[in-house]
């Protein structure tokens, strides 16, 4: 290529041509393969003419059940993005033995783990989780909506500019190849000179500060606006855990934006935060990352737990053994994330009292755990247990997580540590419990939700199959781990020299292949189920005969969710209106006051993405329009004061009486 | 390509290693393990026992929808992890402190105790982009992705790393510790038994990263000493500017031997003072950027990271137990 003119560095910064992948065949035919499936995607869109209805429907929508349905359609979407990912590894990992070097040079192999990370923690479990409060946690306390409706909507789309970001790495530039912390000094500027870097900070500062926003709504929605007799101490153990954890997040995330804006600083205006030979020290990012990096693993564990808790009540049909210790444990669990982060890093040298000051507060955040898995034991016990999808996810978690949660106290053993840490046994480790911990929730929430959100129950055989294909999938794929581990070999290698290794990579890619059964059965699963939408209808709102608030209303709930604001008198707030004959109201409609709709979100959130890929490719200009965009339009949507409106009582009557009718013809 | 035998000991090397230190860590990492499989098997045998029980099909199990709560179950199911947590959490406490890489050892062996005269073999080691580089002050040579001790001597590593951050894990001898840009740490390492024993980095550090592993011969007194000769008759010098060169990045470099070494090359590395620049940490052009490092890396809570004057057998980071 020339040497580019002063006026296009002016304009397009250091983005030249050779920054498209032309001569990387695998990222050109991958690119391909998307531009074609998106091409076909807009033209199936725009040849049904839905542009309109997503936009006024869907992208503009500022109901909390939209949003979080769309929150998990992002997370599956990534999903695929990221497991795309694994399967490369384990691929090139299963083949790079001796004289072969694999498919991958290592400088697309390391993009590859880095971006499998951040996908799968960023993009895949935080929306997938977020998605899930989002959706059950208003309806779960009876409340009509968030308490900022329009923060929601511009989160969702800040979230979205974010994995947005990441898939633009994959074919405009490069995606960091650091690992998915990005510690310095191996992400600075003299490391790391190329656009990767900026790429992974820009994706997580505009995803951050969408879900920093979300945290606030949902944590300010679950303080405020709870139904009427819905003491905290009444609250679904979903929301119990929906509350710790959007604390964590208002917590933990400011820390990530500012370690972050720390190394931006350093990248981008050559200050010296963590350059040690400069004054600066690169211990102090690794310090701040992981005071963000371990509550992060509770935020994305405890929603799960919630999960667990009401698939366990409900399929056991039997109130939950211990809410009040399963409260308390959630507690302590929140309090106790906050002083464990110096257990990813015994081995940086720290003295032998702090880390077994670590060691010993990491160990004490399992017996809170235990309590929870005993919980849940002991609901199973005279239950009776109908062995449903979710349920069956519930139970290959406690099978699984225990085993994960066993090798998590072992590596907090500071002497074990030091030479687990960073094996294949530390990956096999927390793939064993984010897998068999927050995947294995998500999926039992989705199958669990799923008639509430859509109106049909999901097919339970493809649901199975999903089910047995992940769970096989994952103890073949990671057993090899711990085993190679205990071999003493050590992570992010995409080359070895000793063949005996191979058998145990070549397992483990097997074990991949099943797990990628798993995810396509799920898909199949979605499809069927939708084929067969009528067969599976559920026209009660309680497909599963449940005991909270979220199954009183119908399936697919009103946009009001709730014609007149439950009263609650206990615990299982549902639950116990059935067993008192709870009479639907079917008169004495009110007006009832909605949100509306918006594009400002999304419009703030695109002028964000211009922002971040300007910033990445230092095109200045664009980058101050960009940013003044951003400010004007923030500025000016505070001046748009028609915001909501009274949903007629008329209208409210007409679709409670649908709803009625409906009931009457399946008696 | 860097030549790695496949070595003995690689079947589960943490499993059966041959060193002290790697030997005593794998004993915990066994202890540990049993101690919660207490909690851990009685979990699974229930799960799947209440589940096949409790099945919605078997309408002779009993059904008791309304029971929550048991005081004596819920103090048995916080007590039982507890205890386990407790005896767990004292053997952390003692064997962190046994077991501290920055330790000098206490024993050669089980049975063994530290002879009285045994004077620890300090190998100071470097992590380059990407290999690894060893100097012998007391042999006065180095060399390059090998590394050598005699059996039965305690051996007392300083390490850093020149660019990016490593971590120098050697698992059949002892766990591992970070190789970090201007800084030190150490690591307290023994080996038994004479073989070839496989390092590596054990933090990813970039392109290079896969070549970045280094043999470890353990040997006896005498073939330690013909190592050392042989290094020095064979090898070239390592003086500053030689070192730079190797400093520049390479990757997969074979083993090379260097007969002598600048002295104070170590120091000035952790230092950046091996080429004269204003950012030396020791010799700082201004006294107030000088004193913002110094209270980085001399401040008393992290003493460890920064070589001051030390006692003769480097005790300058034991906490009493």
């Amino acid at each position: 290529m020339s040497t580019p003119s002063d006026l296009s560095t002016l304009i397009f910064g250091r983005l030249t041509l050779d920054q498209l992948p032309l001569h990387v065949p695998i990222v050109l035919a991958t690119f391909a393969v998307v531009a074609i499936a998106g091409i076909a995607l807009l033209g199936v869109i725009t040849y049904y003419r839905l542009w309109g209805y997503l936009w006024r429907e869907w992208f503009t929508s500022i109901d909390h059940k939209k949003i979080g349905i769309m929150y998990i359609v992002l997370g599956l979407v990534m999903l695929l993005r990221g497991f795309a990912d694994a399967l490369m590894m384990r691929a090139q990992q299963a083949i790079s033995f001796g004289h072969s070097l694999g498919y991958l040079p290592p400088e697309h192999y390391n993009q590859i783990f880095t971006a499998h990370g951040v996908i799968m923690i960023f993009f895949v479990a935080m929306p997938l989780i977020t998605g899930l409060m989002n959706f059950v946690m208003p309806l779960q306390i009876g409340a009509r909506d968030v308490a900022f409706p329009f923060l929601n909507n511009f989160s969702f789309w800040m979230t979205v500019s974010g994995a947005v970001l990441v898939m633009l790495s994959l074919f405009v530039g490069e995606f960091a190849r650091t690992g998915w912390l990005a510690y310095p000094p191996l992400s600075d500027i003299v490391a790391s000179p190329d656009a990767g870097v900026d790429y992974y900070i820009w994706a997580l500062q505009i995803a951050g500060v969408g879900t920093l926003l979300s945290g606030i709504n949902l944590l300010t929605t679950i303080i405020k606006m709870r139904a009427p007799g819905m003491t905290l101490m009444r609250m679904p153990i979903f929301t119990w855990t929906a509350l710790c954890t959007n604390v964590l997040i208002v917590a933990a995330f400011p820390v990530l934006t500012a370690v972050l804006a720390l190394l931006a600083l350093d990248r981008y205006v050559g200050t010296n935060f963590f350059t040690t030979v400069l004054g600066g020290n690169a211990m102090m990012y690794v310090n701040l990352i992981w005071i963000w990096g371990h509550p992060e693993v509770y935020i994305l564990i405890l929603p799960c737990f919630g999960i667990y808790s009401e698939v366990t009540s409900t399929f056991c049909r039997k109130r939950l053994f211990g809410y009040a210790s399963m409260v308390y444990a959630t507690v302590v669990i929140t309090v106790l994330s906050y002083l464990v982060w110096l257990h990813h890093f015994f081995t940086m040298g720290s003295g032998a009292s702090v880390n077994s000051f670590f060691g010993i507060t990491t160990m004490i955040i399992s017996i809170p755990t235990g309590a929870k898995i005993f919980n849940w034991l002991f609901t199973m016990y005279r239950g009776r247990i109908r062995l449903e999808v979710p349920m069956l996810w519930t139970i290959g978690f406690m099978l699984t997580f225990v085993i994960g949660g066993m090798t998590g106290v072992l590596l907090a053993v500071p002497p074990a540590d030091f030479s687990l840490h960073n094996s294949l046994f530390l990956i096999a480790h927390f793939h064993n419990v984010i897998i068999g911990g927050v995947v294995f929730g998500l999926f039992a929430g989705i199958n669990y939700w799923f008639p509430k959100a859509f109106g049909f129950r999901l097919d339970p055989f493809w649901g199975k199959c999903s089910f047995w294909f992940w769970l096989v999938g994952f103890w073949v794929a990671f057993m090899p781990l711990y085993q190679l581990g205990m071999m003493g070999v050590t992570r992010r290698l995409s080359h070895f020299e000793n063949s005996s290794l191979q058998v145990w990579f070549v397992i483990a890619a097997f074990g991949a292949f099943l797990i990628l059964l798993g995810i396509v059965s799920m898909l199949i699963q979605f499809w069927v189920s939708f084929r067969r939408r009528e067969a599976l209808r559920d026209v009660t709102g309680d497909p599963w005969d449940g005991r909270t608030l979220e199954w009183s209303t119908s399936s697919p709930p009103p946009q009001y969710n709730f014609a007149f604001t439950p009263l609650v008198h206990g615990q299982e707030a549902w639950w116990e209106m059935k067993r008192h004959g709870y009479r639907r109201p079917v008169t004495g409609f009110v007006p009832l006051h909605m949100p509306k709709n918006t594009g400002a979100g999304v419009i703030l959130a695109g002028l964000s993405l211009v922002f971040g890929f300007a910033m990445i490719w230092y095109m200045w200009p664009l980058a101050a329009i960009s940013f003044v965009a951003l400010l004007a339009t923030a500025i000016g949507h505070t001046f748009n004061y028609l915001r909501d409106y009274h949903l007629p009582a008329a209208e409210v009557a007409r679709v409670e009486a649908a709803r009625t009718a409906l009931l009457d013809s399946h008696v | 390509m860097a030549v790695v035998v496949p070595l003995a000991g690689c079947q589960a090397v943490l499993l059966s290693p041959s060193g002290d230190l790697a030997l005593r860590q794998r004993d915990l990492i066994i202890i540990s393990t049993l101690l919660m499989l207490i909690i851990i098997v009685p979990v699974i045998v229930l799960t799947l026992l209440f589940a096949w029980r409790y099945r919605a099909s078997n309408q002779n199990a009993v059904y008791d929808p309304d029971w929550d709560h048991s005081t004596r179950l819920e103090l048995l199911i916080w007590a039982a992890p507890l205890l386990i947590i407790i005896a767990l959490g004292a053997l952390t406490w003692v064997s962190t402190h046994k077991l501290d890489p920055f330790r000098p050892l206490d024993r050669l062996a089980a049975d063994r105790p530290i002879p009285t005269d045994a004077r620890p073999l300090v190998i100071d080691v470097v992590a380059l982009d990407w290999k690894w580089l060893f100097i012998y002050p007391e042999q006065g040579i180095a060399t390059v992705n090998e590394v050598a001790a005699p059996v039965d001597r305690p051996i007392r590593f300083h390490i850093t790393a020149t660019s990016v951050m490593n971590s120098f894990f050697i698992p059949a001898v002892a766990g591992q510790i970070y190789a970090m840009p201007g800084m030190e740490t150490k690591l307290q390492a023994v080996v038994n038994q004479p073989g070839e024993f496989e390092g590596f980095s054990a933090n990813f550090s970039g392109d290079g990263f896969n070549g970045m592993h280094f043999v470890f011969h353990g040997m006896s007194d005498d073939a330690f000493t013909q190592w050392v000769q042989q290094a020095k008759s064979g090898g070239q010098a390592l003086g500053r500017s030689t070192y730079l060169k190797l400093a520049q990045p390479s990757e997969n470099e074979p083993v090379a031997r260097y007969a002598t070494v600048a002295a104070g090359l170590f120091d000035d590395i952790v230092t950046n003072c091996v080429q004269s620049n204003p950012y030396c940490m020791g010799r700082m052009p201004s006294a107030e950027l000088g004193q913002s490092v110094a209270a980085n890396f001399c401040a008393a809570p992290a003493p460890q990271y920064r070589r001051t004057s030390r006692s003769a057998n480097g005790a300058d980071h034991v906490h009493p137990l």
